[in-house]
C-alpha cells in the first residue's frame, strides 16, 4: 500500500515537473508545479514528517505559488519564440549539465547503497515545535527578521517612484 | 515494509535534474524561478529522507528553515521581476544585457 502510493507520487510528480519546466504557458507551469509540490508533500508524509507535509501544502502550494500566479497575471508576458536561437550550443549544454547532475546523484546513491533505516521518529507538530523553541530558538527568531527584511525589500523594489 | 531511503533520494535526484534543466533552458524569468523552487524542494525531500535514515528530527527543522528562506527568496525574486518588467517591458533574461561586457 505504502509502496503503491510512493510509485504513484513519483510518476505524477516527475511528469508534472517536466510539464512545469517545459510548457510554453506560464500559468500551466505554475499549476503543474503545484501538483509536483503536492506529490512531495505526500512523500514527506510517507517519510513520517507530518508537520512538514502540512507546511509544504500551506506554505508552498498555498502561499508561494499563489504569489507566482499573481505575478504571472500581473506581468502577462508570454515567452516569445525568437526567430533564431541566439546561442545554439546553450540548449545542448543545458541538457548535458542536467543529465550530468542526474547521473552523478544516481551514481552516488547506488554506490553508497541502502542500509535499513533507523526506527521511525514521529515528526509531528509537537516534536518539531519542541525543537524549534528549544535548541533552534535563535535561528527561529532570526527567520522572523529575515521574513520582515524580505517583506520590506519586496515593497521597496516594486514601489513606484513619484 | 517501508519504502527504502534510496528510492526517495532517487526521486529527489530526478526532480533536481528537471529543475536544473528548467533553469538552464528557459528564457522567461518566472520559469527560472520555478526551476529554482523545484530544485529547493528536491533538496528538502533528500534531507528528510536522510533524516529518517539516521532517525533524527533535526533535518526536519532544517527543512522548515529552508522553506522560510525560500519564501523570502521568492518574494524578493518576484519583486525584482516586476521591477525589471516595468523598466524593460520584458522578463526575457536574454534581453537583460545592460551590465554585460
Amino acid at each position: 500500500m505504502v509502496t503503491a502510493v510512493f510509485y504513484v507520487t513519483v510518476v505524477v510528480g516527475v511528469v508534472s515537473a517536466v510539464i512545469a519546466v517545459s510548457h510554453r504557458n506560464p500559468v500551466v507551469n505554475v499549476l503543474s508545479l503545484v501538483v509536483t509540490l503536492f506529490c512531495i508533500a505526500a512523500n514527506f508524509a510517507l517519510l513520517g514528517a507530518e508537520f512538514l507535509a502540512a507546511a509544504q501544502v500551506l506554505i508552498y502550494a498555498g502561499a508561494i505559488l499563489v504569489l507566482f500566479l499573481f505575478v504571472v497575471m500581473l506581468l502577462n508576458a508570454p515567452e516569445v519564440p525568437q526567430a533564431h536561437e541566439p546561442r545554439p550550443f546553450q540548449r545542448g549544454a543545458g541538457v548535458l549539465l542536467a543529465a550530468l547532475a542526474a547521473a552523478g546523484g544516481t551514481l552516488i546513491v547506488i554506490r553508497f547503497g541502502a542500509a535499513a533505516p533507523a526506527p521511525a521518529v514521529a515528526g509531528d507538530a509537537h516534536a518539531i515545535g519542541r525543537l524549534l523553541v528549544g535548541p533552534y530558538l535563535f535561528a527561529f527568531e532570526l527567520v522572523s527578521v529575515l521574513l520582515l527584511v524580505a517583506l520590506v525589500g519586496a515593497l521597496v523594489l516594486v514601489k513606484r517612484k513619484h | 515494509m517501508p519504502v527504502p531511503t534510496t528510492y526517495f533520494v532517487l526521486f529527489a535526484v530526478a526532480l533536481f535534474a528537471i529543475g536544473a534543466a528548467g533553469v538552464l533552458l528557459r528564457r522567461s524569468g518566472i520559469s527560472i524561478l520555478l526551476g529554482i523552487e523545484l530544485m529547493l524542494n528536491a533538496a528538502n525531500l533528500a534531507l528528510v529522507a536522510f533524516g529518517r535514515q539516521r532517525g533524527s528530527l533535526d533535518t526536519q527543522v532544517f527543512v522548515f528553515f529552508v522553506m522560510a528562506v525560500a519564501a523570502a527568496e521568492v518574494a524578493v525574486g518576484l519583486a525584482l521581476l516586476v521591477a525589471i518588467f516595468r523598466a524593460r517591458q520584458s522578463i526575457d533574461v536574454d534581453r537583460l544585457n545592460v551590465l554585460r561586457w
